[in-house]
Parts: structure tokens; C-alpha cells; sequence
């Protein structure tokens, strides 16, 4: 008893400190220049997609290749609804709730086809929804209509939708910045703080599905669907349940990202990005929380610091010469590292305990 | 006397295509019995299980359970209903903890959806507290209270079997429906298991036993029916069944009137 209570101390304390670095963590990436804190910013929003990914792939055990297409739908919503493209200026509070609400129909639209589907076959049709969506938005600038010649500019095709409002609220907009105790915070500083609050919130979400009713059946439907059916789940509402609120993290995710950008394209939202998260939740650690946090941010922020570490200069330094252009052994390092976690772990890094 | 019936088929057919896999099968459990379904391989027994939980569709005949028509259209709505069941080859939640897949087990009897998971209002913690009490309840029940924390992939193979018993009892069921549950066991296992069955039986839980061990069915069976060829060929108590020339002939051949082989099979 007494080693749980020390335990849970130094749980606490643990969590402190954490919550401190993150909290100091824009800061001093500061000092380093505002392009680390777009790294840290992007990072976080990597996170809430391989977190909202993770109850799809990790927990219910439904593949799907995707899953990018629900980022667009949130980051689209919030594009169209808040730039001058439309002339629209909806607040945040209701064009986050609705980019996430609509992201979640999008799952639920991709969810009711493929009920039947597993596995490879699955991973298929989904890989098919997420290049469907991207092709939409790449092609929805000229939607006709049958009975008239008149054309209608909706998503304004591959050159995207610029001049998108950030977040503001009580007429305090986040991405002009703020002095605070003699504290110069740039905007980017406060996405972060605004993003930070928003991984939380998936955090303790995910963990709280996951750790619920809902959640086991979901592991049950992984593990054996026609042993889950057998006790009495009705897998058919699960399975739309996961893909839902998979979408749902995925939407937010979106929103946010349009909001600190100012700009989306249709090729954010390629094939590799779906690539990308997945990778986060399979080397992190299917189905594992801790796992897909620190895979999301090793793989997020991996490519940009091998950007700054193994550039011209370094090659220089080393060989004399430069062999390999900086771009080049930037995906040949990441790579090589993907490969060898692969080898190495293949439950991940940080997979789920054997014992609880 | 059909009041003290918990379970009755009456006149089941099903064909695929032009064969006949079950041909007109009745039969009836008593509440609280130990039936035993026995057949040789290819006999129908699988074949009726599966429509009685709701992955065929019967093509005549009717099932009633708990005086009600048993008229299940998915295979959810089988444990909803009352009738749990194990698997011939084991189908665990492997990556699970042997508590939790018990805990599956509580699905069907609780409610609590997503917004109860995100909110955790009182009533979802007390129903989550209830869920894991009563599984580990039923864990003690099987012996495996122990491995509680441990995946249920590590466990030993008979271990296994009992979690499947126990994850299939968490349903509440009526009826819970064995599925060949001593194949692959040792002697010692074997004895365990029919030790298990009765005090399930004893609790007043109706047993459905699949099975192909013979020492295990006549021993612990008190009404066992024969499938052969997709026809009940006898029903009866166990002394019954062993002297029945049709189950004879059935499993130890005898076709053109060649005399019988005794076998301890019979």
C-alpha cells in the first residue's frame, strides 16, 4: 500500500514536470526562431490525428488508409466557412464543433459501406475515400449543373483557399500575438498553447473510450469479430461508432490547421499523409496511448530535425564533400530509422504492457 | 411438462443446395439439465447449432426458448436472449487481460455508450465497478482469478477453455451452449472440466454439451440426443443411448449386417 502511494507521488510529480516543459516548451523554441514552434505546433496537431487514428487501426482494429480525408473535411470546413471566399465569418466555437460534426458524417458515410469489409480489403476502399475526397476538393472549384450553364466555385479547386481567419475570441485575435509580463508570445507561440489544450482534451477522450464499454467491445471486435459477436455485441454500431469518432479527432485536427496556417490546398491532404499517421500508430504502438503520442512526435518532428542536423554544412564537415543532396538523405535517414523499428520492435516502441 | 422445458426444437430442416443438413430434428432440454448433442463428424451437430444461433436461417421448423419463439435474425441477439456460448477451437480476445475479456462477456447485460466513456457520470462508474466485480466473481468461479492481469493469449490451453466459460457465463445466459469443450484436454483437465459443468448446472444454468469425448458425455449428460446424416436417430438418458442399435450402427458401422465391433466408443 505504501509503495502505491509512492508510486502514485511520483506519478504526480512526474506529471508536474511535464506539464511545466510543455508549457515552457514554445518558449524556448522560440529562441531558436518561429519556424521550431510551427515544428512544435504541427506536432501536436500529428498527435491528435494519430490519437484519432489510433481508435480505428490501433483499438477496433479497422484498417483504413484514409484517414487524412477527414483532416481535409475539418480543415475545408473551416477554410470555406471562415475566409473571404464565401465572404463568411463564422467564430471558432462554431466552426470547430461543425468541422468535427461533419468529419465525423464523413466517417460515418465511409463507416456504412464497408461494414463487411476487413483487412486488406478494407485497407482498399478506404485508401479509395481519401483520394475521392482529395480529387473532390482538387475539382470542386467548376461544379456544374445539369440544367443550367452556370458554374460554382465551391472549394476553388488545386489553388486552394487563402486569407483563412485565424482563432479569435472576446475580439482577441490569437494569431496577432500577445505581451505578457514583458513576454513577447507570437502567434504561432499561442497556437500552440491553444493546440496544446485541444491534444489534451483528445488525450483524455481516446483514454476514457478506450477504457470504457465501448472501448473493450471495440478490442473484442479487433481480437475476434465473430467471438465478439457471440457475446452479444452488435458489431455493426461499433464499427460506425469508430470510424465516427476517429473522424471526429481528425476534423478538429483539420480546423485547427487551417486556423494557423491561413492557407489550405488539396495536396495537404495527399495519399502519404494517411501514410504518415498510420506509420505514427503502428510505430508508436497500436491501440497503446503512450505509444501513438511518442510516435507521432518522433515522426513529426524527426524529418525537420534531420532537416537542420544533416544538411551541406554537416556533410562538409564529415566527408569533405557533399555526397548526397540534404533532401535526399533526409528520407534516407528516416527511412533507414523506420526500417529498423520495424526490426527491432515490431509491437512498436512503446507497446502496451504485457501485464496490468 | 413443456413448462419445465427451457429449450425445444421442433421439426428443423435446413438444406443447402440439394443436401439435407438437418432433416426434420426435434428435440426438447429440461430446465437446469445437462444435454448432451452427440453425432458422428459431418452428422449435423454444427450445422444445428449455427441456426439456433442465428448464422443460418432455418427453413422449416421452429425453436422455442423460454416459452417465447426463439426467432433470431443476427448472431447479437443470441446472448441478448439468454444463450452463451463457447467455441470448438478457442476464440479468445487474445491481446486482452483475462479480466477484461470477461468483462466483454458484461456487455450485454449494461449500457453505458460513448458519451457516458467521455462524461463518466456517477452512474457509469458505479456500473463499471459492478462489471468488474462481477467478473472477477466469475474468474474465481473457474480458477483463473489468479492470471486476472495477464493476456489471455499467455494462458495454458485448458485454461483457456475455462475462460471462455466463464467470459460466455458473465452473458447471464440461460442456456450456455459447450461446443466440444474437452477436445485437446488431458485426463486431469477432462475431470476438471465435467466438474465445472455440474456445478454450472448445479447453479442453475441449462448445459448444452458438443462433445466428442463418450466418457465425458455419458458420464455427465442426463439426456443426451444422436444426430446422424442430419436426422435424430435417438434420445434418450446415456444407459439408453449405449444400447441403441441405430447410434451403434451409426458410429461403429455394420452396414449389410455385418456384426458390430465392440469399441469403448459406445
Amino acid at each position: 500500500m505504501t509503495t502505491l502511494v509512492a508510486d502514485n507521488k511520483k506519478k504526480l510529480i512526474a506529471m508536474l514536470l511535464l506539464g511545466v516543459a510543455l508549457l515552457l516548451l514554445p518558449i524556448f523554441a522560440g529562441f531558436l526562431g518561429q519556424a521550431w514552434v510551427r515544428i512544435l505546433n504541427i506536432t501536436l496537431l500529428y498527435v491528435m490525428l494519430a490519437l484519432g487514428l489510433n481508435v480505428v487501426v490501433g483499438v477496433a482494429g479497422l484498417l483504413d488508409l484514409g484517414y487524412v480525408a477527414f483532416y481535409a473535411v475539418g480543415a475545408y470546413t473551416w477554410a470555406m466557412l471562415a475566409s473571404s471566399h464565401f465572404n463568411m465569418h463564422l467564430p471558432f466555437w462554431v466552426l470547430l464543433p461543425l468541422g468535427a460534426f461533419l468529419a465525423a458524417l464523413a466517417g460515418l458515410m465511409l463507416g456504412a459501406p464497408v461494414l463487411k469489409l476487413r483487412g486488406d480489403y478494407l485497407a482498399i476502399v478506404t485508401l479509395g475515400f481519401g483520394e475521392i475526397v482529395r480529387i473532390l476538393m482538387n475539382n470542386f472549384d467548376k461544379v456544374g449543373l445539369p440544367w443550367s450553364d452556370a458554374t460554382y466555385n465551391i472549394t476553388n479547386g488545386p489553388r486552394g483557399i487563402t486569407g483563412i481567419d485565424g482563432i479569435s475570441f472576446f475580439g482577441f485575435n490569437v494569431s496577432k500575438g500577445l505581451e505578457i509580463f514583458g513576454l513577447q508570445l507570437s502567434g504561432l507561440q499561442l497556437y500552440y498553447y491553444v493546440f496544446l489544450v485541444f491534444t489534451i482534451i483528445s488525450v483524455i477522450g481516446v483514454w476514457r473510450l478506450q477504457h470504457s464499454r465501448l472501448g473493450r467491445a471495440w478490442q473484442a471486435l479487433r481480437e475476434d469479430e465473430i467471438a465478439a459477436k457471440a457475446m452479444g455485441i452488435n458489431t455493426r454500431n461499433i464499427k460506425l461508432a469508430a470510424f465516427a469518432f476517429g473522424a471526429l479527432t481528425g476534423g478538429l485536427s483539420g480546423g485547427l490547421f487551417a486556423a494557423m496556417q491561413g492557407f489550405v490546398s488539396p495536396e495537404s491532404f495527399g495519399l502519404l499523409e494517411s501514410v504518415m499517421i498510420l506509420a505514427m500508430v503502428v510505430l508508436g504502438g497500436m491501440g497503446h496511448i503512450p505509444g501513438v503520442i511518442l510516435g507521432a512526435v518522433l515522426l513529426a518532428a524527426m524529418p525537420e530535425v534531420i532537416r537542420y542536423v544533416a544538411d551541406e554544412n554537416m556533410q562538409h564537415k564529415v566527408f569533405g564533400t557533399v555526397l548526397i543532396a540534404p533532401e535526399v538523405l533526409r528520407n534516407l535517414i528516416f527511412s533507414l530509422a523506420m526500417i529498423l523499428i520495424m526490426l527491432f520492435k515490431p509491437a512498436g516502441l512503446w507497446p502496451s504492457p504485457e501485464k496490468k | 411438462m413443456m413448462a419445465s422445458m427451457l429449450f425445444t426444437a421442433e421439426g428443423v430442416t435446413k438444406k443447402f443446395g440439394g443436401v439435407t443438413a438437418l432433416d426434420n430434428v426435434s428435440m426438447s432440454i429440461a430446465r437446469g439439465a445437462i444435454f448432451g448433442l452427440i453425432g458422428p463428424n459431418g452428422a449435423g451437430k454444427t450445422t444445428f447449432f449455427n441456426t439456433l444461433t442465428g448464422l443460418y436461417q432455418v427453413d422449416q421448423g421452429k425453436f422455442t426458448f423460454d416459452d417465447k419463439p426463439l426467432n433470431v435474425k443476427a448472431p447479437h441477439e443470441v446472448a441478448q436472449v439468454g444463450i452463451a456460448r463457447t467455441f470448438q477451437n478457442i476464440r479468445l480476445f487474445g491481446e486482452m487481460s483475462v479480466l477484461e475479456n470477461v468483462m466483454v462477456g458484461r456487455h450485454v447485460r449494461t449500457k453505458a455508450g460513448a458519451f457516458g466513456a467521455i462524461f463518466r457520470p456517477p452512474s457509469v462508474h458505479r456500473e463499471e465497478a459492478a462489471i468488474a466485480a462481477r467478473s472477477h466473481e466469475l474468474l474465481e468461479y473457474v480458477g483463473l482469478a489468479k492470471r486476472a492481469g495477464d493476456k489471455s493469449r499467455t494462458l495454458a490451453y485448458g485454461e483457456q477453455r475455462r475462460l471462455e466459460i466463464a467470459r460466455a457465463l458473465a452473458t447471464d445466459p440461460k442456456m450456455i451452449a459447450l461446443d466440444e469443450p474437452a477436445a485437446g484436454m488431458n485426463a486431469t483437465e477432462t475431470i476438471a472440466l465435467r466438474q465445472l459443468i455440474e456445478r454450472i448446472a448445479g447453479d442453475g444454468i441449462t448445459v448444452m454439451l458438443i462433445e466428442h469425448d463418450m466418457r465425458l458425455v455419458m458420464n455427465v449428460c442426463q439426456h443426451i440426443a444422436v444426430l446422424d446424416y442430419g436426422r435424430k436417430i435417438a434420445d434418450g438418458t446415456p444407459a439408453h443411448i449405449q444400447k441403441d442399435a441405430a447410434v451403434i450402427k451409426a458410429y461403429l458401422g455394420g452396414a449389410h449386417g455385418e456384426p458390430a465391433a465392440t469399441g469403448e466408443k459406445a
